[in-house]
């Protein structure tokens, strides 16, 4: 009885009530409710979020020294010049690069640089949400030249390669293998 | 400002935070007190400057009314929020109440109730990316009213014209869809009570007692009854492609937030939500369409969602690797820590409040766990050595907050107060030392969030009632 031709005819029977699938009644597909509508293409292509593969990342390009332009003007003002963050007098933006080495520390740093586990994350965030206040104002040139810039200055690639649609998945970051699925449900805490 | 001690030993990118949370609430403390200066009435258990303040205010309007004041100013300028100031009469058999249906038809709460959430100071935190902790310490039963419900957001409040609001699901599915909130709701519905908690909440207190309060150390939890359609049903409709075994959820608002969910755990009760407590849900909660998965982090649970895309992988999204993730000493994090523990913290007596002297306390508090129902809560009043049971406010719901309540006999000598939640499942919630056992002692630096050890609660001789690590 947990098919909706089920519930239909359950429902039907049981309180004989004017109840009935749109679809049904139009003669459509009893299987379904059939709400909505079916999204165009064009519809669907507004929307991206980028895996560690790199599946949906745009056409363009970027190199180190357009995204230190970009940086300058879009960026710096919140997360410093040397991209360092601000946290004083008033927090404006993260720190972004350093940390390496300080994660099994007492201390630990976490950046883009030291802590991040893929750099397809670093276009996807940052072409989403950035910057702060003028979120998705980037062209995708602009996103693929600030990555390009931040992964430089992290010493993560060189600061003479392009970064584009092929090269970005390939990026090693220094954390890559610093995660680990959830070990939980703790056993020692049950009954 | 924060006592520099309490900021000993956290990070960078803790330690403003940690210091921002102590200053707002040390700001509500203050405003707080100074209510409280010369008020004989409120020495009380229940420290609420609200009463006082507003008599006073109602006082000079009645004065401003009787010289022929405008009395619609300031009752605009002084009315708690959520509240409108009206004239206090000295006895209200004898004077005719307000007029029935001039609030324009949507009611406000009583001027002398004050309950309001807060947030960390602004230095710390931005005005856009912030949080507020909900009052607990003044809640009653187990639902929170839709305007304490705590808040997260990554860049503000999306406002949002439901008119032009969609739903998309799409990726590995055999019929991708485009719902307006019409078709939504034309599905058959379904509502359940549920808590929904920060990993965050509790941060603040790996190290030492930090927030006095209960509204800072646990007030990132809410319990709303959320009304939508289970995803089961819409996935149906849509068709899963085999190897489906994720999906991203995709807010849109201005951080347009996005999570990556297990299948699993949306076929088997995530729902697509349009109610929060009888009503449309809050703006600061999603409106008009959030996602609610019964018992996962709070972030999980996006705001303003517009699209659902069904993959085979996680998209490894900033919030499931940059935040959300648990370092632990070795220098390894924890990826996907999307449940949340059995947890439970006494609500009356808790910091900051004052018992008027000895005698008989209804020790009360609220109990949860993202597994399922409590199946028991036990409280001690002397720190742990003695443990009896709680009696539990029926009915006790799944994936939701449990009330529960203690009769007891204060006789006067200092004590410390624990509750402690065993759930369903077997889990019981660990004491501070256990949970550090586990965690390590990169508990107060990397592995900040999914604190639920057992809060304790010191009640001095004079009644003071304050934060403890016992
Ligand atoms: C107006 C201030 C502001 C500007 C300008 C800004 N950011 Fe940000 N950035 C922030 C804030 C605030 C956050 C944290 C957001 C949150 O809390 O979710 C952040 C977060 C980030 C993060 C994630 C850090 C982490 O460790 O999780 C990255 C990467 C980033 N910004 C890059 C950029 C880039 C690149 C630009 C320029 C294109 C930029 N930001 C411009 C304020 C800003």
């Amino acid at each position: 009885m947990c098919t909706l031709k089920g519930l239909l005819l359950a429902g039907l029977a049981a309180a004989a009530a004017s109840f009935a699938l749109p679809a049904l009644a139009e003669g459509g597909d009893p299987d379904h409710y059939g709400f909505g509508t079916t999204p165009s293409p064009e519809e669907l292509s507004r929307f991206f979020a980028i895996p560690p593969d790199g599946a949906g990342l745009p056409p363009g390009k970027g190199s180190h020294g357009e995204g230190e332009k970009v940086f300058a003007e879009s960026c710096a003002a919140c997360h410093g010049e040397k991209l360092e963050g601000i946290a004083k007098p008033q927090y404006l933006g993260d720190k972004l690069i350093g940390g390496r080495g300080t994660l099994a520390s007492a201390a630990p740093v976490k950046t883009v640089e030291s802590y991040w586990p893929y750099a397809t994350t670093l276009f996807d965030y940052v072409k989403r949400a950035m910057p702060f206040n003028a979120p998705g104002s980037l062209t995708d040139d602009q996103v693929y030249s600030v990555v390009a810039y931040i992964l430089g200055e992290a010493n993560i690639i060189p600061k003479t390669e392009t970064i584009d649609a092929h090269s970005l998945p390939q990026v090693r970051m220094p954390n890559r293998d610093g995660f680990f699925r959830d070990p939980r449900p703790e056993l020692e805490l049950y009954r | 400002m924060a006592e520099p001690d309490l900021l000993a030993g956290y990070d960078e990118e803790t330690r403003p935070i940690i210091a921002g949370m102590i200053a707002a609430e040390q700001r509500a403390l203050a405003a707080r007190k100074a209510a409280l200066e010369d008020c004989e009435c409120r020495e009380g258990m229940f420290p609420n400057p609200g009463r006082r303040r507003v008599l006073v205010a109602a006082g000079s309007a009645v004065a401003a009314a009787m010289l022929g004041g405008a009395g619609a100013a300031w009752a605009q300028a002084k009315a708690p929020a959520g509240a409108v100031l009206r004239e206090v009469p000295a006895d209200p058999t004898k004077e005719q109440g307000a007029p029935i249906a001039e609030d324009g038809g949507y009611g406000s709460r009583s001027q002398f109730e004050t309950a309001t959430r807060w947030r960390p100071n602004i230095p710390a935190t931005t005005p856009f990316s912030s949080w507020t902790m909900s009052p607990l310490d003044q809640s009653y039963g187990v639902v929170t009213p839709s305007g304490l419900h705590f808040e997260r957001h990554h860049n503000g409040i999306a406002t949002i014209d439901p008119a032009r609001h969609f739903l998309f699901i799409h990726g590995m599915v055999e019929r991708p869809k485009k719902y307006s909130m019409a078709d939504l709701k034309r599905f058959p519905s379904a509502s359940r009570m549920h808590f929904i908690e920060c990993a965050g909440n509790t941060l603040t207190e790996w190290k030492q007692p930090t927030l006095k309060t209960v509204q800072g150390t646990h007030g990132l939890l809410s319990t709303s009854e959320w009304t939508g359609v289970p995803f089961a049903t819409l996935a149906r409709e849509v068709g899963l492609q085999p190897g489906a075994a994720w999906v991203l959820a995709e807010g849109s608002d201005a951080a347009v937030m996005t999570r990556s969910i297990p299948l699993d755990k949306l076929l088997t009760d995530g729902l697509i939500a349009y109610g929060q407590n009888g009503e449309a849900i809050r703006p600061e909660q999603g409106y008009p369409l959030r996602l609610i998965l019964p018992g996962w982090q709070g972030n999980m649970h996006i705001k303003w969602l517009r699209r659902l895309e069904v993959s085979d992988k996680p998209y490894m999204t900033r919030e499931e690797t940059s935040k959300y993730t648990d370092l632990m000493g070795n220098g390894k994090a924890r990826q996907f820590t999307f449940v949340m523990d059995a947890k439970s913290v006494i609500t009356f007596p808790s910091g900051e409040m004052k018992l008027p002297g000895p005698g008989f306390y209804e020790v009360t508090g609220l109990a949860w766990s993202g597994h399922g129902r409590v199946a028991r809560v036990e409280v001690s009043t002397d720190a742990g050595k003695s443990w009896s049971l709680a009696a539990l406010q029926e009915p006790v719901q799944p994936i939701c907050t449990t009330r529960f309540r203690f009769p007891w006999f204060w006789d006067g000598q200092p004590a410390v107060l624990q509750s402690r939640c065993v759930d369903e499942t077997g889990y019981i919630q660990p004491t501070l030392k256990e949970l550090v056992a586990i965690r390590g002692l990169a508990g107060p630096f990397g592995s900040i969030y999914h604190f639920n050890a057992i809060q304790s609660w010191a009640v001095a001789a004079d009644g003071s009632v304050s934060n403890v690590h016992a």
